[in-house]
């Protein structure tokens, strides 16, 4: 066995993220470029891809991804699914052969629709019968995980480096205006595949560099609200208390970063703009089991857009930077240029400051 | 000048390669390898791209150039030489550096200088040309640091909590600081004259490397900020 010392643990994990303020479509290629030069920031045991605007043809249902252990399992999941929803198409996830991916699960997606009858005698909106039913699936039926379960996007992980992952699900056949990346360096699990990132519930993905020491305060809290943390890992955690304190509480973007990232009380105390300090005070009372601390740097993908984001203290390293109407976000300014060598304006964001980008219909809808 | 193409190496290639050449070398391509001329004695380096994490780790005299911007942690740990970057530099600069000389042109991220020591005639040396981030100086026990805030326009010297456990060495900013919050065991004062003599050496090599007019830099208000004691934990921990 070795000890503490006698292996080197050179690093952490590596993010990434691409978008198109225009909304124009790249393959999945232009995010795996990202993940070369940062090979040595993963080790092998997770690697995984967000895309949105990838399922076009499908973009009112909601698309469920799948691992499963055998063909039982599938076929009783899919009984279960067939009395929920209205299954418009099923399929098997294509993929590669690949001798660096091994020990796949069967991997399959949905494309589905809630029954209104369903919902009417259930008394719950669509998204909230969705995010439910994955809950339902994840921590009760044994053998079946949802991974993805949002609209016009998906997710795609494996145990595995990045680059092979991506090779692996043939990210280079689907085109999307928005891609996040993941590989892993898992601290605390084993690292299987439904543990690798980006994890996502409805239309929100996350991919986490770091350990977040606050774990088990934040999952006690999310808890109470529905949300069941079955895999022990603390980017779970994280796409819950987004999904919670925005879709649930209908925070901004904004108030849900100073929630999870929020300045020092010293720091509150010596902002100038009464406003603003009244806000950030309002928003650490409130919400005071959902400050995340330890080190974190996340991407947080969502229907036409992006949120970069770190933890107050910024022990994780975030770049910035962008070409015309792309955005390039990357742990390394390494992992920018190798999706786009000419990348400019590149930048670090400050801890606990959240660098959002929206597509620009997404920001016409909202004024 | 040997030139050296980078693209596609790893970070161990690229470093034997290195090593293998005579005279200095110039590293093209290059796209995050990490460790690059880690713990180098004679030895020039040019490079042009993105150098990954840990450039110059160990330095032990060896002399690299930058054309463009570094990442994270940039000399950690080194002994001596000098490390010009031509852009900004990332998190981490200096980490625990004992020795040597880092000059960066544009900004620093986030601790910068952290834990820099000194013992006798070994001082490191850190000019930050631009602004620097949050924690500038955290826990540093020796060496320089110099933040010259050059075209920061609205943008402040640094970001909070500067010189966090600070109780060794100096640095000078070139601001009043009056905006600026320090912790309680630091001196924060004006520079005196024969502080400003100490800084103009600084200061010049500085101008030189990236051609400013020492004049101009110069002529500026200058903060000294020192640790109030020799050992301002004294008891804290254990009694020494």
């Amino acid at each position: 066995m070795k000890l503490e010392g006698q292996v080197r643990i050179p690093s952490g994990c590596a993010i990434a993220a691409v978008i198109s303020r225009d909304k124009n479509r790249m393959s999945g290629e232009t995010v795996i470029k990202a993940m070369v030069p940062m090979h040595d920031r993963s080790n092998g045991l997770g690697g995984g891809f967000a895309g949105y605007g990838i399922y076009p043809e499908y973009r009112d249902f909601y698309a469920l991804h799948l691992f499963f252990d055998e063909r039982a399992t599938r076929k009783s999941c899919e009984a279960f699914l067939k009395e929920r929803f209205e299954i418009v198409k099923s399929e098997i996830i294509p993929t590669w052969k690949l001798p660096s991916i091994t020990g796949e699960p069967i991997i399959w997606r949905y494309f589905v629709d809630p029954l209104k009858s369903v919902l009417a005698s259930r008394q719950l909106d669509e998204a909230e019968f969705v995010a439910r039913t994955v809950m339902e699936i994840n921590t009760g039926m044994k053998g079946a995980y949802v991974f993805s379960s949002g609209k016009d996007m998906g997710t795609f992980k494996a145990v595995g480096f990045p680059e092979d992952v991506g090779a692996f699900y043939r990210l280079e056949e689907y085109e999307g205006y928005c891609w996040t990346a993941h590989g892993r360096y898992p601290t605390n699990t084993p690292g299987w595949w439904g543990g690798a990132h980006p994890f996502s519930l409805l239309d929100w993905s996350v991919v986490h560099n770091g350990e977040i020491s606050s774990y088990d305060a934040n999952r006690r809290f999310i808890e109470m609200f529905g949300y069941q943390c079955s895999l022990q890992t603390d980017t779970e955690v994280i796409t819950y208390i987004m999904d919670y304190l925005l879709r649930v509480q209908g925070l901004t973007l904004e108030e849900a970063a100073a929630v999870v990232s929020a300045p020092f009380w010293s720091t509150i105390e010596n902002m100038a703009d009464p406003e603003e300090r009244r806000r950030h005070a309002y928003l650490r009372t409130l919400f005071p089991s959902l400050l995340i601390t330890g080190p974190f740097s996340i991407v947080l993908g969502f229907s036409g857009g992006l949120m970069a984001l770190n933890d107050r203290l910024k022990l994780r390293s975030m770049v910035i930077g962008e070409k015309g109407d792309r955005v390039f976000i990357g742990s390394e300014e390494a992992a920018i240029r190798a999706m786009e060598p000419e990348a400019e304006n590149i930048w670090a964001p400050a801890g606990g400051e959240p660098v959002i980008i929206k597509v620009r219909e997404a920001q016409e809808n909202e004024h | 000048m040997i030139t050296l193409n980078a693209e596609g190496l790893d970070h161990k290639a690229l470093n034997e390669a290195l090593r293998r050449a005579e005279g200095p070398c110039r590293l093209t391509g290059c796209l995050g390898q990490r460790f690059i001329g880690a713990g180098m004695s004679h030895k020039e380096i040019l490079i042009d791209g993105i150098p990954g994490n840990a450039l110059g780790a160990y330095l032990n005299g060896a002399r690299i150039t930058v054309n463009g911007n570094a990442q994270d942690a940039v000399g950690d740990t080194m002994n001596a030489g000098r490390i010009v970057v031509r852009g900004s530099i990332g998190d981490a600069a200096g980490y625990a550096m004992r020795g040597g000389e880092i000059f960066i042109k544009g900004n620093a991220g986030y601790r910068a200088g952290i834990h820099m020591k000194a013992y006798r005639d070994k001082v490191p040396l850190m000019v930050i040309g631009g602004t620097a981030g949050s924690f500038l100086g955290e826990y540093q026990a020796g060496g320089v640091i110099v933040v010259l805030g050059l075209d920061a326009g609205q943008k402040g010297l640094m970001g909070f909590f500067p010189c966090t456990g600070m109780h060794g060495g100096k640095l000078f900013l070139r601001s009043r600081c009056e905006d600026i919050r320090f912790p309680g065991q630091v001196t924060v004062r004006p520079a005196k004259s024969a502080d400003l003599e100490e800084l103009h050496r600084y200061v010049s090599e500085y101008c030189q490397l990236f051609s400013r007019d020492v004049g101009r830099v110069m002529d500026a208000p200058f903060t000294v900020v020192t640790p109030d004691t020799k050992n301002p934990y004294k008891q804290m921990y254990v009694a020494n």
